[in-house]
C-alpha cells in the first residue's frame, strides 16, 4: 500500500493582511494569497494542476484557476464541514500527488467573515437535521452549541474558567509578538477575562475567536520536487480525517460520550500512520474557535489523559518554553479567524524557523482542524 | 398549515424546520405527546430519528411514548448578539435534558416556569446539572408545538 508518509511537502505559503474589514472581494484576496504562496515556493502559476478547498469557501477553482493563469487542472476537491476541513485540504492534495493525479497543488481559504454576515443569522438556511432539534430553543450560534459541551465538561472534570483563560492568554501573548495579528497591540489580563461580557455562559467574549477578513494559501508538491523549491520543505508526515461513529456535528449531544469528539478519531489515525508520538511534538497549532476546544483536543490527541486537559494548561504549559507551545501566531482567538488556515501556515513558519514566536529547534508540529465537527489533522516535520 | 412553511413566529422565534424523519415527533408533540423513535425489530430507542436502526439495521420503526421525565444534562445562558426574538428575552436558558427511559436520549429545550411562559421566566440560579425536570408543551404557532421543561421541584 502506498504511504503518504513524508512523500509530499508544503513548499509555499501566502497570506493577505488580516482585518475586521478589507475592501477587496474574496476572489481578489484569494488570488493574492495564492500567487504569494506560489512566489514563496518559486513555482510558476501555470504549473498548478490541483486545487483543494473546504466548505464555507465562496471562491471556486474555476474562477481561481482562470484568474491566476493555472494550467490544465487534473484534481480538485472540496471538503465539508467548514473549519473541520482545513487540514483535509492538504491531505487530499498529498494523496492526489502521491497517486499521480497531479503535481502542484493549491489549498486556500478566503473569507470576509469580519465584515460579512454571521452564518447563524440566516433564519431560512437551517439544515433540517439537526437544526430542528436545537435552533427553535435558542441554541443558535456555535458559541451556544459548544458552550453546552463546555458546561458539561466543567461539571464532569473540574475544568475551570482559569483553565480557559490560560488558553486565551497563551494565544494573546503570541499575537502580541506577531505584527500581522489582529490583536498585536492588545494585551489580555486575567481581570479583563474574568469581567468580560458573556456570549453564552459559561463562555465569555475572550473564549470566542475573532471575526476576520483575510485569505491564505499553501502549495503542496512531491518530496522530490520540494527539494528544488525556495525554502526548506515542510514534510507532510501523516494526515487524518475523522467522522466518529454516531457523531452528530456541532451539536454532538446524542452519542454515549459527547466529550470524546472527532479529535479522538483523528488522533488514532494520525498516530497510527506516524513514526512520532505526542511526546515528539515540539509545537502545536490546535483549532481554537473557542477556548474549551483546546483542553478537549489535548485529551483527544493524547497529550494528556481523559479529563486532564484543563489541568494541562496550568503552569505556562502552552507558552513558549512550556510543555507544548500553542498557536504561536495567536491562532483563531488572537491572530485571525480564517477557519484554521492560519494554523497551517504558522506550522510551516515554525518548521522553517521563521515564526514571530519561534520555538527553538522546532522540528515537528501538529495542526488540527475544527473540533466538534467532522475534522482533520496534519502532522508536519522539517 | 401555513405556519409550518414560515421560518419564524410573529415575535421572531425560529420554528422547527422538520424533515421527513423528524415529522412524526412534531406531529405527536402537537397532540401533547412526547414520543421517541424506536426500532420495531430490536427495540432500541434512537434520537435524532433516522431511516434505519444503527444497531440492527432494520427499517421498521415505531414511536414510543416517553414518561416526559428527565434530568438536566447541561445548559447555557445565551446573551446577545442573538436573533432579535431571542435577544429580547436574553439571557434565557437552553438546556439538554436526558430522558429517564434512556439517558442516551437527550433533547434540547428550555426550562420555564409554565408551559407558555417566556424563555427567561426561570431564575437561572435555579438551574443545576442533574436537576429533575418534566416535559410540558407550548404552541409556538398554529400547528407547531414544542416540548419544554419545568423543574420537578419548583
Amino acid at each position: 500500500m502506498a504511504s503518504l508518509k513524508d512523500a509530499t511537502a508544503i513548499v509555499g505559503i501566502g497570506q493577505t493582511a488580516f482585518a475586521k474589514r478589507l475592501d477587496e472581494p474574496e476572489k481578489t484576496l484569494a488570488c493574492r494569497a495564492i500567487l504569494a504562496a506560489l512566489d514563496d515556493a518559486g513555482i510558476d502559476p501555470c504549473e498548478v494542476d490541483a486545487f483543494a478547498s473546504y466548505t464555507m469557501e465562496e471562491t471556486d477553482e474555476v474562477e481561481i484557476a482562470k484568474s491566476i493563469g493555472a494550467g490544465d487542472v487534473t484534481y480538485f476537491s472540496k471538503v465539508g464541514y467548514g473549519g473541520g476541513g482545513s487540514c483535509a485540504t492538504v491531505a487530499h492534495l498529498a494523496a492526489a500527488i502521491v497517486s499521480g493525479q497531479a503535481a502542484v497543488g493549491i489549498a486556500w481559504r478566503s473569507r470576509k467573515r469580519g465584515s460579512g454576515k454571521r452564518p447563524w443569522t440566516d433564519v431560512h438556511a437551517q439544515l433540517p437535521t439537526p437544526a430542528q432539534w436545537t435552533r427553535p430553543f435558542g441554541l443558535l450560534r456555535p458559541a451556544d452549541e459548544i458552550g453546552m459541551l463546555t458546561r458539561r465538561y466543567m461539571h464532569e472534570y473540574g475544568v475551570t474558567r482559569d483553565h480557559l483563560f490560560n488558553v486565551a492568554l497563551a494565544c494573546r501573548n503570541r499575537a502580541n509578538q506577531n505584527p500581522a495579528a489582529m490583536m498585536y497591540e492588545r494585551p489580555l489580563t486575567r481581570e479583563m477575562y474574568m469581567t468580560a461580557r458573556w456570549i453564552s455562559e459559561p463562555l465569555c467574549l475572550y473564549d470566542n475567536c475573532l471575526e476576520t477578513d483575510g485569505a491564505l494559501a499553501c502549495v503542496v508538491v512531491s518530496a522530490d520536487r520540494a527539494r528544488d523549491c525556495r525554502h526548506r520543505p515542510v514534510y507532510v508526515h501523516s494526515v487524518a480525517q475523522a467522522l466518529p461513529a454516531q457523531h452528530h456535528g456541532m451539536v454532538n449531544y446524542w452519542t454515549d460520550d459527547p466529550l470524546t469528539g472527532p479529535a479522538w478519531t483523528a488522533a488514532r489515525q494520525l498516530w497510527k500512520t506516524a513514526d512520532l508520538t505526542p511526546e515528539d511534538v515540539d509545537v502545536a497549532q490546535i483549532y481554537d474557535a473557542f477556548t474549551p476546544l483546546i483542553p478537549l483536543s489535548l485529551e483527544g490527541y493524547g497529550f494528556c489523559g481523559r479529563g486532564e486537559g484543563g489541568a494541562f494548561t496550568t503552569g505556562g504549559a502552552l507558552e513558549i518554553g512550556g510543555r507544548l507551545p500553542l498557536n504561536t501566531s495567536g491562532g483563531g482567538l488572537s491572530e485571525a479567524y480564517v477557519h484554521g488556515f492560519n494554523l497551517i501556515t504558522e506550522a510551516v513558519k515554525q518548521l522553517r524557523g521563521t515564526s514571530t514566536a519561534q520555538v527553538p529547534g522546532a522540528a515537528t508540529c501538529l495542526v488540527t482542524a475544527g473540533e466538534g465537527v467532522p475534522t482533520s489533522a496534519l502532522l508536519l516535520r522539517s | 398549515m401555513s405556519s409550518i412553511m414560515k421560518a419564524t413566529t410573529d415575535n421572531g422565534l425560529l420554528l422547527p424546520v422538520r424533515d421527513q424523519d423528524g415529522a412524526p415527533f412534531w406531529e405527536f408533540a402537537a397532540r401533547g405527546e412526547l414520543r421517541v423513535q424506536a426500532c420495531a425489530a430490536c427495540g432500541r430507542l434512537r434520537f435524532p430519528p433516522r431511516p434505519c436502526c444503527p444497531h440492527c439495521r432494520s427499517f421498521a420503526s415505531q414511536w414510543r411514548a416517553m414518561s416526559g421525565r428527565g434530568r438536566i444534562w447541561s445548559y447555557v445562558l445565551p446573551h446577545p448578539p442573538l436573533l432579535p426574538g431571542y435577544a429580547a428575552q436574553a439571557p434565557y436558558n437552553a438546556v439538554v435534558v436526558e430522558l429517564v427511559e434512556d439517558p442516551g436520549i437527550r433533547l434540547v429545550g428550555n426550562v420555564v416556569t409554565a408551559p407558555d411562559a417566556a424563555l427567561n421566566s426561570l431564575d437561572p440560579s435555579r438551574l443545576r446539572i442533574g436537576a429533575a425536570v418534566r416535559a410540558c408543551f407550548h404552541t409556538m404557532a398554529e400547528g407547531v408545538t414544542v416540548p419544554r421543561w419545568m423543574l420537578e421541584r419548583p
